[in-house]
């Protein structure tokens, strides 16, 4: 039956997108284009981050996929978006699709652990630079932002309770900052810690939260919202922490 | 001066498309995307324009930008988006508030707060901004062609 293999792709796709990040809008507009593509005129998705809902037409049974964990890959995403074009301009069928999509499903992330670490270091550098500080603290935040995101890496995949994996690895960040500027190698600790902390902040999530509140998509939003705050408050409480003992 | 700070807003925005996993072939764009953002964020800074409004103007300016290279390397915007408003997310000032929360502080810490709020505001008002005037752009396109370029999917409702 035609109808169950597009529903199954249609879910797919927009499993592996909210994963993997993409707007809530984005997400229910590739899945409506795929099914109109096989004839579904009517088709209905809904999307939050933590779940899917969708129905090839008004009257039909409604299909449903839990999201359980959500991290930010944009390959995939941008991977997903160009197997849905050439879905709606007919160039893909719907093994080919499917084949595809369960290949993107697997893939891994697009760079190596290291090389994310390298760079989540180095952006902790520039930050340190950007928010007034000076060159002397580049060194230590580059150090103190891989340690910090490469314990966050750890942690998260230790520990399923997101929130308190940020915070200990913010606690860590925090120690480890503290140490390098009573060993000299910094000099201030403010500026090393606000570089360092920039690549556990939840920008991105911040951002899509209040872009999709004022786009209507009201539930993502506030859950989106909530998500990044539970996640800043974890990292300010664990990098504050510190100043709570020296004190 | 501002050299250094093109560079470093280029690393920071690089970094951040790697750790985000973009494309391979549109990191450096990513950076660039970032870059052009801070340089415009520094500029109205220099020019003593509140801060907010800078953020803003620069958030329209990246979201601009991510347009135009999501439009040219048909990937979607929020690839270019994303890294590009890296380096305006107010970070530091966030730590500022919550460690002024942690210490008891909190009349000093309020005021920063709701500058972080004003500031990430800023940040998706300018977002959404050049997205409705891009989507301005495409409706009136797509019914002055409606024949050639109709697809079912734009007239479902």
């Amino acid at each position: 039956m035609q109808q169950t293999e597009v529903v199954e792709i249609c879910l797919l796709a927009g499993k592996i997108m909210l994963q993997s990040g993409a707007e809530t809008y984005r997400v229910e507009d590739t899945m409506v284009r795929i099914a109109q593509a096989f004839e579904m005129e009517n088709a209905q998705a809904h999307a939050t981050p933590t779940a899917i809902m969708f129905a090839y037409d008004i009257t039909a049974p409604t299909h449903f996929v839990r999201i359980e964990e959500r991290a930010t890959d944009l390959h995939k995403v941008s991977q997903v978006n160009s197997i849905s074009r050439h879905v709606s301009s007919s160039q893909l069928s719907i093994e080919e699709a499917d084949k595809q999509l369960r290949q993107v499903d697997q893939q891994r992330d697009t760079y190596p652990t290291w090389v994310q670490l390298l760079a989540a270091a180095f952006a902790s550098g520039g930050f340190t630079i950007m928010f007034d500080g000076q060159w002397y603290d580049f060194i230590p935040a580059v150090i103190v932002g891989g340690i910090g995101y490469g314990m966050m890496r750890y942690l998260h995949s230790v520990i399923k309770i997101r929130f308190f994996a940020e915070f200990l690895a913010s606690i860590l960040l925090g120690v480890t900052a503290f140490f390098v500027v009573q060993m000299g190698w910094g000099l201030e600790i403010d500026n090393i810690i606000i570089g360092s902390v920039m690549p556990l902040v939840p920008g991105l999530l911040i951002t899509n939260a209040v872009r999709d509140l004022m786009a209507g998509h009201l539930v993502s939003g506030i859950t989106k919202g909530a998500e990044a705050f539970l996640t800043a408050f974890a990292i300010g409480a664990g990098v504050s922490i510190i100043f709570f003992l020296v004190r | 001066m501002i050299v250094e700070q093109l560079l470093v807003s280029f690393i920071a925005a690089a970094g951040f498309a790697i750790i985000f996993n973009a494309p391979r072939r549109v990191l450096w764009q990513c950076g660039v995307v970032g870059m052009l953002g801070w340089f415009v964020y520094t500029l109205l800074r220099l020019l003593v324009i509140d801060a907010i409004v800078a953020t803003l103007l620069a958030a329209i300016v990246v979201a601009i930008v991510s347009q135009i290279l999501a439009k040219w390397f048909r990937t979607p915007i929020i690839i270019f988006n994303v890294s590009g408003i890296i380096p305006l997310v107010p970070g530091g000032l966030a730590y500022d508030a919550m460690r002024q929360f942690v210490e008891n502080n909190y009349d000093q810490a309020i005021p920063l707060a709701a500058r972080v709020i004003m500031l990430s505001g800023a940040i998706a008002l300018g977002l959404i901004c050049s997205e409705v005037i891009n989507q301005m752009i495409r409706q009136a396109k797509w019914k002055k062609y409606a024949n050639t370029y109709d697809r079912r999917g734009l007239s479902r409702f």
